[in-house]
C-alpha cells in the first residue's frame, strides 16, 4: 500500500478503531451500561427441569414484594406466542410444557436487581416432571414421542453425488465426538426498553447481531407493526453466533409496555448459558476410500446434530455440515446422509463455523487416518487432494471461489517449528502450568496438521441483504447503516471505504439502528463482503453525482472526471479540484443495496449451488502432552489463511488470532456438560476459556488474491481460524501419544486412561 | 431495597458517599450503578474473569468479590481515574494502537491489570505478563495483540529495550 493511502486510512491501511478511545477509557457504552430516568429491571423466572408439564402459576406472592412492578407470563404476550429464526417453534414464555432446563415461564419488573431475584423466588409454579429425550438417536429412531407439535427432527437431508459404490485400495473410516461449545462473549445479554408515550410502541437499546431480524420477530410477538418497535444497536460485548437468537428482546419490551416505564434486563454470567443457544454437539462418522496413491475415491459419512428443544437455525447449520463434508479436497463420489433433531437438551445454534466446526474434526480426523494407513505425511496426503477452482464438489456446485488450499499448507508448512522444550523449563511452559503437576519426563510433543473450507454468505436462496446509505457534504461523508458491530471492526472498515472511494479524510458513522435498511446479520464471516459491498455501492453512487456535479460547473465530460486521492481531476490533467472545494455548498445522499448471487436449494439428492462463496486455511499445531496425566498445553500454531484482499491487516490478525483461541478452547477446554438435559457447569468457573497462560505462539500467513466475486476482493475472514486449528490439536495430541483421539475436547482421561 | 445507612467511599481520590444503598450491594454494583462509574464491567460474578479489575490500596481485584461497604476507609482506583486530565495513558495508546482492543468489554479491566503490573514490576519477562494477566479473559482477541501492546509500553517506558 502506498504510504499516502496509510496516511489517510484508506482500503488496505492498518486503521484504528474509531470507538477505541472510548473503550480503553472505560467511556464505550455497552448496552448493560445504559440508564433511563425512572427506569426499572427486569428478570427472568426459567425452568429447572429439562422437560416438564407446567400445571400452574401463581405470581400474586411475587406481586406483594414492595418494588415489585410487574410479573408477566405467557398469558400477557399480546401476538404470536412462538418465535425463531427459520421455524417459528419456540414460545417466548413456557405455557404448558418446558422443553428444556432454563426455559423462560415469567419475567419481572422492579425497583432493584435484587427485588427482582426474590420475586422470581416467590413465584409458585407446579410441574409434573417428565422424563427427558436427551439421546439424539432416539430421535431419529422414531422411539420417542414427539416433545414438540413439529415433531422431533428439524431436518434429514442426504448427499449422493457420483458413484456411491466406487472404492479404492484403502479404507479408513471412524465416529467422532464434537461437544457443546458456548460463545461465552464477555458482555452478557442486555436490553434497555422505552415505551413510547402513547403505549403504541417500544424503542429498544440492544446487543445483538441483527436489528432487523430481531424487529421482524419482536413486532409479531408484541402484536405491533414493525415501525412501532424500533431498534437501536447497543454496545456489543462480543457475538461469535449467539445473539443471532432472540434471548430477552421480547420480554424487555414486554415488561416496559406492560409497565410504561423503561426496562432493562441483563443476564448474569449463569443466565447468559442457559439464555442463548450454543454450538451443535455432534457425531460424525465418515467413511474414506482412497487409491494406493492417496487419491480420495469416495466418502461416506453420516451427521447428527442434536439441535436441543429448539429449531433455531439447526436445519442451515445441518446444511453446511454435510455439504462440507469433503473438506477441502477433491472428491468424485459421496453418500452423505445427515439428521439435526430436536431433545431436551439445551437449544443450539449459531457459532462462529457454523456446522462446519464439526464436520472439519471428522475429515481431518479421516486425513490423518489415510496418511498413517498409506505410510504418506500429512501433509502430502492433503496437497495430493488439494480441491481448486473449477473443481466439481459433491453438491454439484462449481468451486469458482479463489481457492489457494496448496498455498495455505505450503506456506503454514514453511513456518519454522518452535525450538523443543527446554531440559529445565519454567513450570508455567508446562502442561497444567502453575498445578506444578506435570513432570518433564513424562511429555511428549506432537504436531498435527488441520485444513479447512468455509462458506461465506448465507445459502440455500437466502437473500441476505445489506443496505448502506452514504451523505456527502462539504468534504464529510456520513453513513448509515444497520450492521451490528459486535467488535470484529466494521465500524473501522466502513470508513476506509468511503476515503477511498470519496477521497475525503473525515467519516462519521451514523448511529446503527433500524432507520434504514437491513445489513443482515452479523454472522457467516459475511458482513466486510455484505456490507462492504453496500457502503462501496452508496459511496460509488455518490462519486457518480458528485462528478456529474463537477462535470456542470467545470463544463467537461463526466466520464473524463475520476477522484484520485484527496482531489477531483480530469484525464486531461486540467482540472484539479479538491472534494472538499467541490462539495461545499451542496450535498450527495444515495443509499444502496448489495445482494449476493442467488442460491439454490439442495434438490433430495443433496445437489444444488446452495452456496456463495468460500474461503480455505491451514494450521500446523504444535503441542506438549503430559502423557501421565492427560495434560496438553498448545505450544504453537502455525497458519496461513485465504483472505482475499487484506483491507485491515490489522483487524484481519486480530480475527485469526481470536479465532484460533476459540478453536484452542474447542479442542482442549470448554465443553459445556449436560447430563440428561441437565447442564453441569454454568459458570466461568467451570466452563473454561483460554487465557494468557493458554495461549499458544501464533505465527500467521496471510494468502491475498483477489476474490473477482467479492465487491471489494476480500474475503470473509472471521469464522476459518476457529474451524481447523481443532482437528490440528486433536491430531498433535494423536501425534504425540498414540492415543484415539476420537472426540474434542480432549480431556485428560481420553489420553491417559 | 434501602436500610437508609450512608457509607462513603474514597474513589479516585474523591470522597463519594453511597446513600440508601442495600448492604449486600457489591463494590462492582456501587460503582456502576450509584457512583456513575460504569468502567468496571461485570462478565461472570465469580472472580474468574477480570472483566471488574480496579485497584484497591494498590492490589488489583475483581470488584465484583469485594462487599461495597466493605471498603470504605481505602483507596480505590477506577479505569475511570487513570486518565484524569482526558489525556490517554501510555497502556491506553498502546492498546488502541497495537490491535488490542476488539468488542473491549474486556478493555477497561485489562488496561486497570497492565498498570497495576508495570508499576509493580517494570520489566515483565513475557512469563510474568502472561501470568500477570491470567485473570483477564478477552475472548476476542486471543491475547496475541493485547501482549504486543503490552510489550509496546515496557519498550517505550524502557527506551526501546525490554
Amino acid at each position: 500500500m502506498s504510504s499516502v493511502a496509510t496516511r489517510r486510512d484508506t482500503l488496505g491501511a492498518n486503521a484504528l478503531r474509531p470507538d477505541g478511545i472510548a473503550k480503553v477509557r472505560g467511556e464505550f457504552g455497552f448496552t448493560g451500561d445504559l440508564w433511563h430516568d425512572g427506569m426499572l429491571w427486569g428478570a427472568t423466572l426459567r425452568s429447572p427441569h429439562p422437560h416438564a408439564r407446567i400445571i400452574s402459576i401463581d405470581t400474586t406472592p411475587a406481586l406483594l414484594i414492595p418494588g415489585v412492578t410487574a410479573v408477566v407470563t405467557a398469558r400477557d404476550v399480546p401476538g404470536q406466542m412462538n418465535y425463531g429464526l427459520i421455524a417459528e417453534d419456540q414460545p417466548v414464555f413456557a405455557s404448558d410444557v418446558v422443553r428444556y432446563m432454563g426455559e423462560p415461564v415469567a419475567a419481572v419488573a422492579a425497583d432493584h436487581p435484587e427485588t427482582c431475584r426474590r420475586a422470581l423466588a416467590a413465584i409458585v409454579v407446579e410441574y409434573e416432571v417428565l422424563a427427558p429425550l436427551w439421546d439424539p438417536e432416539r430421535a431419529i429412531d422414531g422411539s420417542a414421542e414427539p416433545i414438540h407439535p413439529d415433531g422431533n427432527v428439524f431436518r434429514t437431508q442426504k448427499i449422493v453425488h457420483g458413484d456411491p459404490n466406487a472404492r479404492g485400495e484403502v479404507t479408513v473410516e471412524g465416529e467422532y465426538v464434537i461437544g457443546m461449545q458456548d460463545q461465552a462473549f464477555l458482555g452478557t445479554e442486555a436490553a434497555l426498553a422505552i415505551p413510547d408515550h402513547d403505549g403504541g410502541g417500544v424503542e429498544v437499546y440492544v446487543a445483538t447481531q441483527w436489528l432487523h431480524e430481531d424487529q421482524k420477530q419482536m413486532a409479531k410477538c408484541l402484536n405491533l407493526p414493525a415501525e412501532k418497535v424500533r431498534l437501536t444497536l447497543g454496545g456489543v460485548g462480543g457475538a461469535f453466533g449467539g445473539r443471532e437468537d432472540l434471548s430477552l428482546q421480547v420480554h424487555t419490551a414486554l415488561l416496559a409496555l406492560h409497565t410504561g416505564r423503561p426496562v432493562k434486563m441483563q443476564y448474569g454470567r449463569e443466565e447468559s448459558f442457559f439464555g442463548h443457544i450454543h454450538r451443535h454437539p455432534a457425531k460424525v462418522w465418515m467413511r474414506h476410500h482412497a487409491r494406493r496413491d492417496g487419491t480420495i475415491v469416495n466418502i461416506e459419512a453420516r451427521f447428527v446434530f442434536d439441535g436441543g428443544a429448539y429449531a433455531s437455525t439447526s436445519s442451515a447449520v445441518l446444511l453446511n455440515g454435510i455439504t462440507h463434508t469433503q473438506g477441502p479436497y477433491k472428491c468424485p463420489n459421496a453418500s452423505v446422509i445427515g439428521h439435526a433433531v430436536r431433545t431436551n437438551n439445551p437449544p443450539c445454534g449459531a457459532m462462529r463455523g457454523f456446522g462446519v466446526v464439526q464436520a472439519c474434526y471428522a475429515h481431518e480426523s479421516q486425513m490423518d487416518k489415510l496418511a498413517a494407513a498409506l505410510g504418506m505425511s500429512p501433509v502430502d496426503i492433503r496437497v495430493k487432494n488439494a480441491m481448486e477452482t473449477g473443481d466439481v464438489m459433491i453438491t454439484g456446485q462449481v468451486m469458482d471461489s479463489v481457492a489457494p488450499v496448496v498455498d495455505c499448507i505450503r506456506q503454514t508448512d514453511a513456518i519454522p517449528l518452535p525450538p523443543d522444550m527446554p531440559a529445565d523449563p519454567h513450570e508455567l511452559e508446562l502442561p497444567g502450568g502453575s498445578g506444578l503437576t506435570s513432570d518433564r519426563r513424562h511429555i511428549k510433543r506432537g504436531i498435527g496438521w488441520g485444513v479447512s473450507i468455509k462458506n461465506i454468505m448465507y445459502s440455500e436462496g437466502f437473500d441476505d441483504f445489506s443496505t448502506a446509505r452514504c451523505r456527502l457534504s462539504d468534504g464529510v461523508v456520513t453513513l448509515k447503516f444497520a450492521t451490528s458491530e459486535v467488535g470484529q471492526g466494521f465500524v473501522t472498515l466502513a470508513p476506509q471505504i468511503a476515503r477511498t472511494v470519496l477521497g475525503v479524510d473525515d467519516v462519521i458513522i451514523d448511529t446503527i439502528d433500524t432507520g434504514v435498511g437491513s445489513a443482515g446479520s452479523t454472522s457467516a464471516s459475511r458482513q466486510t463482503w455484505m456490507s462492504g459491498g453496500a457502503v462501496k455501492g452508496a459511496c460509488m453512487l455518490v462519486q457518480q453525482k458528485l462528478l456529474e456535479h463537477v462535470a456542470r460547473e467545470h463544463s467537461v465530460d463526466a466520464s473524463s472526471l475520476s477522484v484520485v486521492d484527496t482531489e477531483i481531476v480530469n484525464s486531461a490533467g486540467t482540472l484539479r479540484i479538491s472534494v472538499a472545494d467541490a462539495t461545499r455548498g451542496v450535498s450527495f445522499d444515495e443509499t444502496y443495496e448489495h445482494h449476493h448471487r442467488p442460491t439454490e436449494d439442495l434438490d433430495e439428492n443433496g445437489q444444488g449451488d446452495c452456496h456463495v462463496a468460500f474461503a480455505f486455511v491451514a494450521h500446523r499445531a504444535v503441542v506438549d502432552v503430559d502423557e501421565e496425566l492427560g495434560l496438553v498445553k498448545v505450544v504453537q500454531i502455525a497458519t496461513a489463511q485465504d483472505v482475499g484482499v487484506a483491507l485491515n491487516p490489522l483487524s484481519v490478525i486480530g480475527q485469526i488470532e481470536g479465532g484460533i483461541a476459540q478453536g484452542l478452547g474447542l479442542a482442549v477446554m470448554e465443553e459445556i456438560i449436560v447430563t440428561e438435559g441437565r447442564v453441569r457447569n454454568p459458570s466461568f468457573t467451570d466452563y473454561l476459556l483460554p487465557t494468557t497462560l493458554d495461549a499458544p505462539v501464533v505465527e500467521a500467513r496471510m494468502i491475498e488474491q483477489f476474490e473477482p466475486l467479492s465487491p471489494l476482493g476480500a474475503k470473509g475472514v472471521g469464522e476459518p481460524p476457529c474451524i481447523s486449528v481443532t482437528p490440528a490439536i486433536a491430531n498433535a495430541i494423536r501425534n504425540a501419544t498414540g492415543r484415539v483421539i476420537d472426540r474434542v475436547p480432549v480431556r485428560p482421561q481420553d489420553i491417559c486412561l | 431495597m434501602s436500610n437508609n445507612e450512608i457509607y462513603t467511599l474514597t474513589v479516585n481520590g474523591e470522597t463519594r458517599e453511597v446513600r440508601d444503598a442495600w448492604v449486600g450491594e457489591s463494590l462492582l454494583y456501587v460503582l456502576r450503578e450509584r457512583l456513575g462509574l460504569p468502567g468496571a464491567k461485570g462478565a461472570c460474578e465469580q472472580g474468574e474473569c477480570g472483566s471488574c479489575t480496579v485497584v484497591i490500596d494498590n492490589r488489583a481485584v475483581c470488584s465484583c468479590l469485594v462487599l461495597a461497604a466493605s471498603a470504605t476507609g481505602k483507596e480505590i482506583a477506577t479505569v475511570e481515574g487513570l486518565n484524569p486530565d482526558g489525556s490517554l495513558t501510555d497502556v491506553q495508546q498502546a492498546f488502541i494502537d497495537e490491535g488490542a482492543v476488539q468488542c473491549g468489554f474486556c478493555t477497561p479491566g485489562l488496561v486497570v491489570a497492565v498498570h497495576g503490573l508495570l508499576e509493580r514490576n517494570p520489566h515483565p519477562d513475557e512469563l510474568e505478563v502472561k501470568e500477570a494477566l491470567s485473570g483477564n479473559i478477552c475472548r476476542c482477541t486471543g491475547y496475541g495483540r493485547i501482549f504486543a501492546a503490552v510489550d509496546k509500553v515496557i519498550a517505550d517506558r524502557n527506551g526501546g529495550a525490554r
